[in-house]
């Protein structure tokens, strides 16, 4: 099985789905459900050939694995090198789970231009997992830019009223915070002489250029992530999405931004991130508090989850930058298991949307008592949003909490007083929309979730429960390459304690 | 005599090829009846073609003939390949065009072929005056071809404006050159790269800078950059489609081959003075060329201020002046023939009920109605905006790579931001096609050969990424024969 080239397989299988899908004609509807099977079947096919990675995954190392390494531009030494650690293979795993999802969730909901839909969600899920694999530093720019083209066409072509403005939005913050990274990154190279990410893991750069450096950087991940106060697009951006482009959106471009941080930041500028941690935990203390009370609120439930994403997201730069063992897994998890209870959420607010066309909380009410399932399957992923003890958000959240109580009490206090908020604003929504009594006529007939529907939220349902309940799985995966992350950090710190003592 | 001579005329086969081809076939033009005007038209391809053949057939080791006023060299062929592309596929684009606008003389591609050789002459002069004489049978060409639509009052504005900048900038030139000729005593880029290097860092004698601006000054003219733009958009907008698609690249990619062949061969010993000028002149450009674009309503307008801003993109590699640099700047100018003749491609598709049409707006909605020229006309689009992986991206990449290494950080920075900027406009013409819905759409009858032209362009832009090693590799071989020397 190693002697494949596994993750070139998985990257590139969507695109043969692609090619399959250019090639399909017929009339009308037909057409559009060959188109829709393909791509289904397509995306399913990865997702298989995806889980393979986590079978075969070696979980005593934190070296790369899978790695496959191509000469691609001889002239500046950038290779075609892929490799995944025990951090990236499950941004891999959650790429490939969502897009069948996301697919299965436009079913019906997507009747214009079937084709370019679906061509454009497999053009994203190669890139999403292109850069979660890409150990070269430009053909890690290549997947992280290219994100933008199909993600742009999906808010712009199928969003809704506003579309054109939060695709333009969505864009250029993303894009101007990247170049800058470009920029950073080819600084790297003439330093290091490589764009091997590897290799750049273990060089040591000097101390007045990594603060530059890190802040280029941070000007990237930060819009992706997002941090306050470069969050404003994001809003918008869900808002005017198609459900699936949310749920997409959610549950893994927002990862990037993070990702960002942990295979980059840290590892390749651990004194600088050291040195602007104070910056990241007030960023992201203002992000938790205000936003949730942002979230509190809104009137319109797209919103009120993006919105919550950013608190989540959050908690995740706070745990990272935290930087001991617990902290850094439990933001790990963080960001995975919000990978599916925000995009699962989406979901829900887009089962209904379907039906009514509103995503105004106030049209709603009493759903209940006409759609029994359904608010059971939304409850589910509220309380997983909350961190229910038994649900994946608790897990996450509660390592991170740990994790950084030992790195600063404060820090971990204001953002505990986040997770109360985030209660209060998510079972409030829920009460507004499931209970009470069941007046509008809109409502009076609607029905229960589908079989597909139900297809949709099943697999999600279950990653829920199993990561809350048992998370070992996950955490052996992750522990080796965050141990070593971790340690290099400390070091980092210690170092800078010296300095600064030193200095004294 | 002939047999001295006669290593000279091999040398320059090329170019007297081409001459020799646009001369028989004016004859024929001549005598001919107005029927055969095609046939003239595919002549002038195939002559192109032939000399296509020719340029790397004959392409001499940095050997010079006519005493020392002509160099064959790596360099000289690889953007001579270039430019002679670029006018054989504006050539063919331009064929169902003018047969249908009716303005299908025979002297078109006659003139192109002058032009052409003028270019061809530019990119192997290695003397002031040689220099001239080629930029200047390439100007009069241009100058005539911009008002080939005699009757139409915005064609003759066009081509008068140009004429008259034009004029001013050559006299620049020819200035900046006698001052040069003046205080060294030599028009030859060897001689006067030998005496200014024997002046071993001390400071040069003023006349020589200034010089060296009023030079700068013309040819930056001739390719459009802030602040010697003026006459751009108006001339771009007034000319015949065709025209502009062929005045956009090969006139464009000559000039900054003289530009990079004047800068870094006699002058490469005063890059200190001359480097400041090209950093300004690459900032304005960019910056203007961003900002500016964003309210255009006319297509070819738009196309006008991005061939602005991608010039301050190309100067930033040579405002590095290294070899990667100049590297850089030829993968640019290569990725940009192919983005631009297929923008102008799309934009020749551009027809309403039989009519041309230049309005931006009138491209609404046209994903749904006219796919494929919208799926081409997004990919260029995203690409000249820089966004991976289309070949844009790496054209960029390439010329910020030079500029970081030689420590020129503000440029880098204010050149990203920039492209920003730019991406804005870019998206907007995506927007429109896309976001926006259909009115009636395009005409459906597109011509084979734009469609041709259309699609390979396309796919060179989109499949750069897959294999971009060989026109990295040939650059390289160009940039270093210019550092040979």
């Amino acid at each position: 099985m190693h002697d494949w080239p596994l993750l070139s397989l998985i990257i590139f299988l969507p695109l043969v789905g692609v090619g399959f899908i250019l090639l399909i004609r017929g009339e009308g509807e037909t057409q559009n459900r060959n188109i829709r099977n393909v791509a289904l079947w397509t995306s399913l096919a990865t997702f298989v050939l995806s889980t393979l990675l986590w079978t075969n995954f070696d979980s005593s190392t934190a070296a790369f694995q899978f790695e496959e390494k191509l000469p691609w531009i001889s002239a500046f030494d950038i290779y075609y090198h892929l490799g995944v650690d025990g951090i990236s293979v499950f941004f891999v795993l959650l790429s490939t789970l969502l897009t069948p999802i996301c697919v299965l969730a436009s079913w019906e909901a997507i009747q214009k231009h079937v084709r370019e839909y679906m061509i454009a969600f497999l053009v994203l899920e190669t890139f999403m997992v292109g850069m979660f694999c890409a150990l070269d530093f430009i053909l890690f720019y290549v997947f992280f830019e290219g994100v933008l083209i199909p993600m742009f066409l999906i808010i712009g072509i199928w969003g809704g009223p506003r579309r054109i403005y939060a695709a333009f939005k969505f864009f250029l913050y993303t894009l101007a915070g990247s170049v800058l990274m470009l920029l950073a990154i080819l600084t790297i190279f003439f330093y290091a002489d490589t764009f091997d990410i590897p290799t750049l893991m273990t060089t040591r750069l000097p101390l007045e250029m990594q603060y530059w450096l890190w802040l280029a950087f941070m000007a990237s991940f930060a819009v992706k992530v997002p941090m306050w106060p470069v969050h404003t697009w994001l809003p918008d951006a869900h808002v005017e999405a198609p459900t699936a482009g949310s749920v997409i959106l959610a549950g893994v471009l927002l990862k990037m931004g993070a990702y960002g941080f942990l295979r980059f930041s840290i590892p390749l500028l651990p004194e600088a991130s050291v040195y602007f941690t104070p910056l990241i935990y007030s960023l992201s203390i203002i992000a938790i508090i205000y936003t949730s009370l942002v979230a509190l609120a809104q009137t319109d439930m797209k919103k009120l989850i993006a919105y919550s994403s950013v608190a989540h997201m959050g908690f995740v730069t706070i745990g990272i930058f935290a930087g001991n063992t617990q902290s850094v897994e439990g933001a790990i998890v963080v960001m995975l298991s919000h990978g599916f209870v925000s995009a699962a959420l989406f979901l829900c607010v887009g089962v209904v949307y379907d039906r009514i066309h509103s995503r105004e909380i106030s049209d709603y009410g009493g759903l209940v008592h006409r759609m029994p399932l359904y608010a059971f399957v939304f409850m589910v992923f509220m309380m997983a949003s909350v961190g229910l003890p038994g649900t994946s958000g608790f897990v996450g959240e509660f390592l991170v909490l740990l994790g950084v109580f030992q790195a600063n009490t404060w820090v971990a206090f204001l953002a505990a007083t986040g997770i109360i908020l985030g209660a209060a604003y998510m079972l409030w929504m829920y009460r507004r929309v499931i209970f009470g009594e069941l007046t509008k006529d809109t409502l009076k007939r609607i029905l229960d979730l589908s079989p597909r529907e139900i297809l949709v939220f099943a697999p999600l349902i279950l990653l829920v429960f199993w990561m809350g309940i048992y998370p070992e799985p996950f955490l052996d995966v992750l522990h080796e390459s965050v141990g070593q992350l971790v340690e290099r950090y400390e070091l980092a710190r210690i170092a800078s304690e010296n300095l600064a003592l030193a200095g004294h | 005599m002939l047999a001295n001579l006669h290593p000279d005329l091999f040398l320059a086969l090329p170019e007297i090829f081409l001459a020799l081809a646009a001369m028989a076939l004016l004859m024929v033009g001549v005598y001919q009846k107005e029927e055969a005007r095609g046939g003239i038209l595919l002549a002038a391809v195939l002559a192109i073609v032939v000399t296509l053949l020719l340029v790397p057939y004959r392409m001499g080791d940095g050997a010079t003939a006519f005493g020392g006023l002509y160099i064959s060299d790596g360099f000289s062929a690889f953007l001579k390949i270039l430019v002679l592309l670029g006018t054989a596929l504006t050539l063919v684009m331009a064929h169902a065009y003018n047969e249908r606008e009716g303005f299908a003389r025979f002297e078109y591609p006659i003139l192109i072929l002058f032009a052409a050789v003028g270019m061809l002459m530019m990119l192997s002069a290695n003397d002031l005056l040689s220099l001239y004489m080629g930029l200047e049978l390439q100007s009069l060409s241009l100058y005539v071809v911009a008002s080939i639509r005699r009757d139409s009052l915005r064609a003759t504005e066009a081509g008068l404006k140009y004429f008259v900048l034009g004029a001013l900038a050559s006299g620049m030139l020819l200035y900046g050159a006698s001052m040069i000729y003046g205080f060294t005593g030599t028009t030859n880029f060897d001689s006067l790269a030998a005496q200014l290097i024997d002046m071993n860092g001390s400071p040069p004698p003023i006349g020589i800078v200034v010089g060296i601006v009023f030079l700068l000054a013309g040819l930056a003219f001739k390719v459009s950059a802030v602040p010697f733009h003026m006459w751009t958009p108006d001339v771009y907008e007034g000319a015949p489609t065709p025209v502009t698609a062929f005045l956009s690249v090969a006139p464009k990619i000559a000039a900054i081959g003289l530009l990079l062949r004047v800068l870094m061969g006699p002058f490469e010993a005063l890059i200190v003075q001359w480097q400041q000028i090209i950093i300004v002149v690459s900032i304005a450009s960019m910056v203007l060329g961003a900002l500016a674009a964003i309210n255009q309503t006319n297509i070819k307008r738009l196309m006008a201020y991005s061939a602005i801003g991608h010039i301050g993109y190309a100067f930033v590699g040579l405002a590095a002046g290294s070899e990667a640099g100049i590297r850089g700047v030829l993968v640019y100018m290569a990725i940009y023939l192919f983005m631009n003749v297929g923008t102008f491609c799309c934009i020749l598709c551009m027809r309403r009920k039989g009519r041309m049409t230049e309005e931006i707006a009138d491209l609404a909605g046209i994903g749904k109605t006219n796919p494929v020229i919208a799926l081409a006309m997004a990919i260029f689009m995203f690409s000249m905006a820089g966004i991976p992986p289309l070949a844009g991206f790496f054209g960029k990449l390439y010329v910020f790579l030079a500029a970081i290494d030689a420590e020129l950080y503000a440029l880098a920075i204010i050149g990203v931001l920039t492209s920003v900027v730019g991406a804005y406009y870019y998206l907007r013409i995506v927007r429109v096609m896309y976001f926006e819905e259909a009115e009636d759409g395009l005409d459906r009858a597109v011509g084979r050969e734009v469609l041709f032209i259309l699609g390979s362009t396309a796919a060179v832009t989109l499949l750069f990424f897959a294999y971009p090693g060989p026109l990295l590799d040939v650059a390289a071989v160009a940039a270093s024969a210019l550092f040979a020397g």
